[in-house]
């Protein structure tokens, strides 16, 4: 573990996880949260569980986004806000 | 109401906060996870089984890899349920979503356009290309992974997830019907059946040789040559069952796609 690293990592995580809550668009949103879970991944393997940021880099950061940026593709806003 | 909820969040924030400072450090070898349960006065009630883990897995299946012995032997049936639990996802997808019909009452989503040559798109046939050299590679990768799950970090769950990733690839690049020519619905809800078959048929087969469900020791008459037949047993099993893992999550990550960007009429994609 390098402690500096660290620290970037989990600043970078926070900022990441309130931008995909606060950003208005969707799409923007559903692709910083992709970013999240790749901070997380990182953090996981520097903690030397190296599967399970495997699986978190394959189906959070990889495919997750996907899904979600097909479903956003296929919805509409209702509301005007 | 917005305070109600603002409270609540802090609350269960600071609480939550509150239960880590318990923890102990990470990587603490005297925490209870590595040292065994104790006793409020010390005494040591039971060896810890990580220790067992960490010395024992690769004496008794030949896997160096523990984390995939742990997941596809020790805790296989866990393991089962978790690929019913990705089965169960996509057949959810599909008995929400899928629509069948002519879909001439939806208006179609981008016009369709032939690809394969010029008149002005000229970034399609950069992209088209790319993936085509890229796709061999990452199923190149994918198999890979599958087939050293239990050497290496990787297996069934992240294989597959990088083999119908891979299909995503091709269905976003060129369109969903190319991708669907290749990995048509038919054989993916297939494989993905097949995939959980060859997981409980491993398992079932073990009871014929008169031992537990999923104790992949009880093949060791198929192990002829080898100096070690139940470990080997175990570690080929181990590479069976990953197999069939890789098959449902494949065929379970691109019905998904395919149905959610489709709004489940698998015409056409994004």
């Amino acid at each position: 573990m390098i402690p500096i690293f660290d620290y970037i990592l989990l600043i970078f995580l926070i900022v990441a996880a309130v931008i995909s809550l606060k950003v208005k668009d969707l799409l923007s949103a559903s692709m910083v949260f992709g970013i999240y879970s790749f901070l997380i991944c990182l953090l996981w393997a520097e903690m030397g569980a190296v599967d399970v940021a495997f699986t978190e880099a394959a189906v959070g950061a990889g495919v997750s986004a996907v899904f979600l940026i097909a479903t956003v593709y296929n919805t509409k806003r209702r509301s005007s806000d | 109401m917005k305070w109600i909820a603002l409270i609540a969040v802090t609350l269960t924030g600071s609480l939550l906060l509150f239960g880590v400072g318990d923890f102990p450090e990470w990587g603490d070898p005297h925490s209870p996870a590595n040292q065994g349960p104790k006793l409020k006065s010390g005494e040591q009630v039971s060896k810890a089984v990580s220790q067992d883990f960490l010395t024992e897995t690769y004496e008794v299946t030949k896997v160096p890899n523990v984390v995939t012995a742990v997941l596809a032997d020790y805790r296989g049936y866990d393991t089962m349920f978790e690929t019913v639990v990705v089965f169960a996802a996509g057949l959810a997808i599909f008995a929400i979503l899928r629509v069948f019909g002519d879909g001439s009452d939806t208006p179609p989503m981008r016009a369709v356009e032939d690809d394969t040559f010029v008149e002005g798109d000229h970034s399609r046939i950069i992209i088209g290309t790319t993936c085509k050299l890229l796709i061999p590679i990452i199923q190149l990768f994918a198999l890979y992974v599958i087939a050293h799950g239990h050497y290496s970090p990787g297996g069934g769950f992240q294989g597959g997830v990088i083999m119908g990733a891979s299909f995503i690839l091709l269905a976003i690049a060129r369109d969903l019907k190319s991708a669907l020519d290749w990995f048509s619905e038919k054989n993916f809800m297939t494989l993905a059946s097949v995939g959980i078959l060859i997981y409980a048929g491993l398992g079932v087969l073990c009871q014929f040789f008169e031992r537990n469900f999923l104790d992949y020791g009880a093949l060791k008459v198929f192990m002829i040559s080898s100096d070690h037949p139940e470990q080997m047993a175990r570690s080929y099993s181990m590479l069976g069952v990953e197999i069939g893992v890789a098959f449902t999550v494949t065929a379970i990550m691109f019905a998904i796609y395919a149905n959610l960007s489709s709004r489940g009429e698998l015409k056409e994609g994004l």
